[in-house]
């Protein structure tokens, strides 16, 4: 049986320096979801999500499988697009501008909202042409070695491949894999980053890594994480919201957020009992 | 699980009747193909043997002198057809595969009827292909019985098996591989052109390489389309007369000269080397590169 009061002490043990500095409500919101819903054909997968996203902040998305965590990072680069059936209801502002409006192209939108996958998704390819290879399609023409070089000292992974740039990817452990998909995304510049589940296939010593280089890209970027693991949101996140999957009144399953606030109070002072359970580890 | 049961069965004991009946006749089959092979290599060689030297690819054929006739002409004729095919199918081919696999509707009523088509074309018997190309090619085009209506109609031959190899090395590509490209502002063509299909070349390569196998080792469609039996040059264009290694043994075959007989044998064992020399690549690609991901 787990003990409620160990895991938040714990959990409380974990909480970001960072945190004190945030302010209680969002003054400058880089996304507005406003009563955003996203459905699979018929299936209403997330339900009515109004919320806004910090600018240099980073946002956990936490909740138990099948919530629709994942569904709703993708609505921020139109990625659920790819996904046939897909369609998304209510409004997704990017600085005050609907990105599902008739005049965006996602295109567009995914260079500005990069994105860093669960299974680190390196391309068959040499180091250098991972990075290389989104300025490139996004018709950056010349030499692009200062880039190249720029990007993985930022994801902090220049000096383990400073003398092997031309070695493909795949020789990288799972760790540098993540980080190299990391400076792949910041090498087309976008703004927001986000990233489902990066470190659920590392281990404890990958994980830190990127968990310290989500802290350091903060100071530039806006970040959305999807994770599982509540130590991890609450070290690194600034602000948390909580999702949980309820029945409705038909019987069908749906996605809802249930809490939004600063990490802090969200895991000190939960205001709804199920996210309670959830961060003390009472829930399913 | 008891030690002793344990025992028997790591000792393949105690595998019900059934089950052992069943493995042996799978053996049974394996062998009855491997034997024929076996015997049909052994036969040829040893029949062709005397007439397996370099006079085989210097020499022209000849009708008055089977002792120091060769098969120069079909050699290079096969390779200028072969060769031309494979400009023809496999560009078309891998472009109308990248179409159905990455950009057109899945699961569409068109997408399904084109689906069935391709499956089904892979399945008509050569000479019906032999048909259309003389209809098509040969009279309405006007080409005549040249390498290259010969390249464009085994060019069709094998389009089916070169779309279907092509669209699942292209299917094999992980799903994460074309997000990660689009997820960086990369359109579906770029994604494409510069990602998946790069990562499927192996699998194209090897698909290719099959099927062009077996366009080099037909012989019926070519009959009609009136590969010349007896050729004593090397095809010099593509609007060239031309012979091919099939249709050269063909010919000699139904000479009832022993000379001949040796001759055609000594010639099947230099198409059947060739095929396995492409089978060998197409299996060393596919070996080399394998699971990457
Ligand atoms: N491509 C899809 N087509 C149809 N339904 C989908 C699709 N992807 C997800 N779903 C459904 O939408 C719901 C939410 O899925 P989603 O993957 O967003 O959950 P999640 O919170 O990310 O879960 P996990 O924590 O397991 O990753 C689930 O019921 C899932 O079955
Ligand atoms: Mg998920």
């Amino acid at each position: 049986m787990n003990q409620p009061n160990e895991i938040t002490m714990h959990l409380d043990h974990a909480l970001s320096a960072r945190g004190a500095s945030i302010p209680p409500e969002t003054s400058d919101p880089v996304f507005t979801l406003d009563n955003v819903s996203v459905y699979y054909s018929d299936y209403e997968a997330i339900r009515n999500v109004t919320l806004p996203i910090g600018r240099n902040e980073i946002t956990a998305f936490i909740g138990p499988s099948g919530c629709g965590k994942s569904t709703l990072l993708r609505s921020f680069n139109r990625m659920n697009d790819l996904i046939p059936g897909a369609h998304l209801k209510g409004t997704v502002a990017y600085h005050g501008t609907d990105i599902y409006g008739p005049n965006v192209d996602p295109i567009e939108v995914r260079r500005k909202v990069g994105m860093v996958f669960q299974k680190p998704n390196v391309f068959p390819k040499s180091i250098y042409e991972n990075v290389a290879y989104g300025p490139k399609v996004n018709g950056t023409k010349g030499n692009l070695d200062d880039l190249v070089e720029e990007c993985l000292t930022r994801a902090a992974l220049w000096n383990e491949v400073k003398d092997d740039l031309k070695k493909s990817a795949y020789a990288l452990s799972g760790g540098q894999q993540q980080r190299l998909v990391i400076a792949r995304c910041i090498a087309v510049k976008p703004e927001v980053i986000l990233m489902d589940e990066p470190c659920a296939s590392l281990d404890p010593l990958a994980t830190a890594k990127i968990e310290d280089l989500m802290v350091e890209l903060a100071s530039e970027y806006t970040i959305i994480i999807v994770t599982h693991n509540m130590q991890q949101a609450a070290r690194v996140s600034d602000r948390t919201a909580f999702f949980t999957a309820e029945l409705d009144e038909n019987e069908i399953r749906h996605g809802r957020l249930v809490e939004f606030g600063r990490t802090r109070e969200l895991f000190s002072s939960p205001t709804d009992p199920r996210t309670e359970d959830y961060i003390s580890g009472r829930f399913g | 699980m008891s030690h002793l049961q344990l025992t028997n069965q790591l000792a393949g004991k105690g595998t019900p009747l059934r089950d052992r009946i069943f493995m042996w006749l799978l053996f049974l089959s394996l062998a009855i193909g491997v034997f024929t092979l076996a015997v049909l290599l052994t036969y040829v060689t040893i029949k062709g043997w005397p007439r397996l030297d370099i006079r085989l690819f210097t020499n022209m054929p000849s009708v008055r002198d089977p002792e120091n006739a060769g098969a120069q002409s079909a050699i290079t004729g096969s390779i200028w057809v072969i060769s031309f095919t494979a400009l023809v199918a496999l560009p078309t081919g891998v472009m109308a595969a990248l179409y159905l696999e990455e950009f057109a509707r899945p699961n569409s009523r068109s997408q399904r009827f084109i689906e069935v088509n391709i499956q089904n074309l892979a399945a008509v018997p050569s000479i019906v292909y032999g048909i259309l190309g003389l209809a098509v090619f040969a009279r309405a085009l006007a080409l005549g019985q040249s390498v290259i209506t010969a390249a464009l109609t085994l060019a069709l031959l094998v389009l089916p098996v070169i779309i279907i190899s092509t669209r699942e090395a292209l299917r094999a590509v992980p799903r994460n591989i074309r997000d990660g490209s689009l997820a960086l502002g990369a359109t579906e063509w770029q994604t494409a052109y510069r990602q998946t299909l790069p990562a499927a070349i192996p699998g194209i390569a090897t698909g290719t390489i099959l099927a062009l196998s077996r366009a080099i080792g037909e012989a019926a469609p070519l009959l009609l389309l009136g590969a010349v039996s007896f050729i004593t040059f090397n095809p010099d264009g593509v609007l060239s007369d031309y012979t091919t290694l099939p249709i050269q043994i063909f010919n000699w075959t139904k000479d009832s000269r022993e000379e001949f007989q040796v001759l055609a044998a000594a010639t099947i064992v230099v198409l059947l080397l060739i095929l396995l020399a492409m089978n060998f690549v197409a299996i060393w690609i596919r070996n080399k590169t394998q699971k990457r991901w």
